[in-house]
């Protein structure tokens, strides 16, 4: 198994305060992480952390393939088809095997191509974001809450997805705090605990 | 040796704590010395020097105008190097004292527009002249209100400081273009203006309060600047432990 | 390269999408070129002395109106963030980013430029250093602009802060602009002018896409 990333004792502050205890994480090629933690305990900073859109205080931090996060925000625009989205997103990236038509049936949006995002359903935003990850080859992926917003068959659909993603050679390190990944590969988790604080009553 | 140690004193300033007693032992000293600067130059300003030929009794705001406009300038440098340091160290004492002297060089660079006006008012027969100081001066103002306006407008008093520091820098570069293309324009624009000095020289009588005066304003500019990082530390930590022990005495958890 | 292309492609039909909001600065300039006659009156002469300073100050208010949006939608949507996960330096993204924000504010203001002044009774032979001082100075606008839209971008004020950020800088650019047409009118050299707006683009160029990144990167945290 060879390591993606490699994070050892990274930390983040905010407002000049740690934000989580300091964290090691390794993500290997064909596995599958899960970070756990209560509400508020950087899961989310962590994940960003990772993915390089922000800084670690201290502690170093090891990429080697390239890095897709997707979030809680779509970074999708309204404005724009979904396969116009598609598109750009693999001319941004580099595009990928998958075409952007093929990567909406992958997530069972085909026949919207036309539709402007923002016309879209919560439910189908996510799905959106998730081909998006399909349209350009990127090893590592960071995704934060993929099962918020989702049916059934959604969570269905990112579980295939990751397997698919795993057995391709890539990693995955998701947070979630209420659907459980069900994968072939198994997985292992990663238990983020809030920074304490000298804190004055 | 002394730099080694110099150093070591430096990165001990970047712990709050003694940063904050730091500033407490010297911000008293520096109001001393402040005070007695002024007490000497205002009196050499008022009782010593005689009254200018031209300008009779009003020249004597010139010792108040000068020193100011010369400290919202160097106030200016001063923060500009104590952003650069900020920035580059990320210590979080200069982040804090870079933007502490913005206001007070705001100050001094209201304080010298408005002695220019009173100035300018018998002088040049009105309040506001588009002379080259006076405007590069009002563009100056507003440069070190945007950079309090930005440090203001951020919940992150941190990520504030740091923002603010940035346009620090850029405004340094600026000002410099600012003030010769405030100068290209009013020579376009106009005859020659008045000069402050014009070409007489200024006669050496009146070197010693100037001199006094100057030094009084740096004094009180460190002061203030040392006062007002020392309280806006205290406010940011204000939940934290080393407060508690400063404030409340120590066997606070 | 293709990264940059691909955020410069996307944001142009973004605003070609926006359709009558990229208008804004178009309308904008107009509408101070048809008010301050209406203001001051239909004089010739005087209309033909406050021209170039008339068409300059519109031209930085109009570039003005679309900064709140240069950074701030797609900081809210997540796409900004993204950034930092391409292959590409931010910076490279930066600059693809103020491109287009010149494309949509500036050069629609440069081409309709000779009909305002045609409106003011500009002496003809100051129109082409117009030009110029547009041609070199909007995209002047475009940096400074997009430096303080980087600079406010975390904050929830920033349309109250970005004239008071972006007016000190302008300063210097508006001063070279207006003498260069002024001094054209009267026949005299405009080199030196339109030299030192040529040396202030070159030093914008270098340093704002730097310090617009840092700026951006701080506020992303």
């Amino acid at each position: 198994m060879s390591a993606l990333l490699q994070a050892s004792r990274v930390t983040f502050q905010r407002q000049g305060e740690d934000v989580f205890e300091a964290t090691d994480l390794t993500l290997n090629a064909g596995q599958a992480t899960v970070i756990l933690g209560p509400n508020g305990s950087g899961k989310t900073t962590l994940l960003r952390l990772l993915a390089g859109i922000l800084k670690p205080a201290s502690g170093t931090l090891e990429r080697s393939a390239r890095t897709a996060f997707l979030g809680h925000l779509p970074a999708l625009k309204g404005e724009l088809t979904c396969r116009e989205n598609l598109d750009f997103l693999a001319r941004f990236h580099g595009a990928g095997t998958l075409n952007s038509s093929k990567a909406l049936a992958r997530v069972g949006l085909a026949g919207l191509g036309l539709r402007p995002a923002r016309a879209l359903s919560a439910g189908q935003k996510r799905r959106l974001g998730l081909a998006g990850l399909l349209v350009s080859p990127r090893p590592i992926w960071l995704l934060d809450e993929p099962y918020a917003s989702l049916d059934d068959a959604g969570c269905r659909l990112v579980d295939t997805l990751l397997e698919g993603h795993l057995a391709d050679g890539g990693t995955v390190a998701l947070s979630t705090h209420q659907h459980k990944p069900q994968l072939a590969q198994g997985f292992q988790t990663l238990q983020v605990s809030p920074a304490r604080r000298a804190e004055v009553a | 040796m002394i730099w080694k140690s110099i150093k070591v004193g430096f990165h001990r300033l970047g712990s709050p704590p003694t940063f904050y007693r730091f500033c407490l032992l010297l911000s008293p000293w520096l109001w001393a010395g402040f005070a007695i600067c002024t007490i000497i130059g205002l009196y050499y300003a008022f009782y010593v020097v005689p009254p200018d030929y031209q300008q009779s009794d009003t020249v004597r705001i010139l010792y108040i105008h000068v020193p100011a406009a010369w400290q919202a300038m160097a106030g200016y440098v001063v923060m500009a190097i104590l952003a650069m340091i900020a920035l580059v160290w990320r210590i979080r004492t200069t982040e804090i004292m870079a933007m502490m002297c913005a206001p007070i060089g705001a100050a001094f660079t209201l304080i010298c527009l408005a002695t220019g006006s009173i100035w300018g008012r018998p002088m040049w027969g009105t309040w506001w002249e588009w002379d080259a100081r006076l405007t590069s001066m009002l563009v100056l103002l507003f440069i070190y209100l945007g950079i309090m306006g930005l440090y203001a407008a951020f919940e992150d008093r941190r990520k504030g400081a740091r923002v603010a520091c940035i346009l620090v820098l850029v405004g340094l570069v600026n000002i410099p273009i600012i003030h010769f293309s405030v100068e290209w324009w009013t020579t376009l624009h106009q005859g020659k203006t008045i000069r402050i000095f014009g070409e007489s020289s200024m006669h050496y009588s009146m070197m010693p309060p100037l001199i006094w005066m100057t030094i009084a304003v740096k004094l009180m500019f460190g002061a203030a600047l040392l006062d007002r990082s020392r309280n806006e530390l205290l406010s940011q930590d204000r939940r934290k432990g080393w407060v508690a022990k400063k404030l409340l005495g120590k066997g606070v958890k | 390269m293709s990264a940059m292309l691909a955020l410069l492609l996307r944001d142009l039909r973004l605003a070609i999408r926006h359709g009558g909001e990229s208008l804004m600065p178009l309308v904008f300039l107009f509408a101070v070129i048809i008010l301050v006659p209406l203001g001051v009156g239909p004089g010739p002469n005087l209309l033909a002395a406050i021209a170039p300073g008339m068409i300059w100050v519109a031209a930085l208010l109009a570039s003005l109106l679309a900064l709140e949006n240069l950074f701030r939608p797609d900081h809210e949507d997540g796409t900004l963030e993204q950034w930092w996960l391409g292959h590409l330096p931010v910076t490279g993204l930066v600059i693809s980013r103020l491109l287009s924000h010149w494309l949509v504010t500036g050069v629609p203001v440069i081409l309709f430029a000779p009909l305002a002044a045609q409106m003011l009774y500009l002496p003809p032979q100051s129109l082409s250093v117009l030009m110029i001082s547009l041609l070199i100075g909007t995209p002047i606008l475009s940096l400074i602009g997009g430096l303080a839209a980087a600079l406010t971008l975390g904050t929830n004020r920033g349309s109250v802060l970005l004239p008071i950020l972006v007016f000190p800088l302008v300063v210097p650019v508006l001063i070279f602009a207006t003498g260069a047409v002024a001094a054209a009118a009267d026949d005299l050299p405009v080199r030196a002018n339109l030299g030192l707006m040529l040396a202030l683009l070159v030093l914008a160029i270098t340093l704002v896409p730097l310090a617009a990144t840092a700026a951006l990167r701080l506020n992303i945290e």
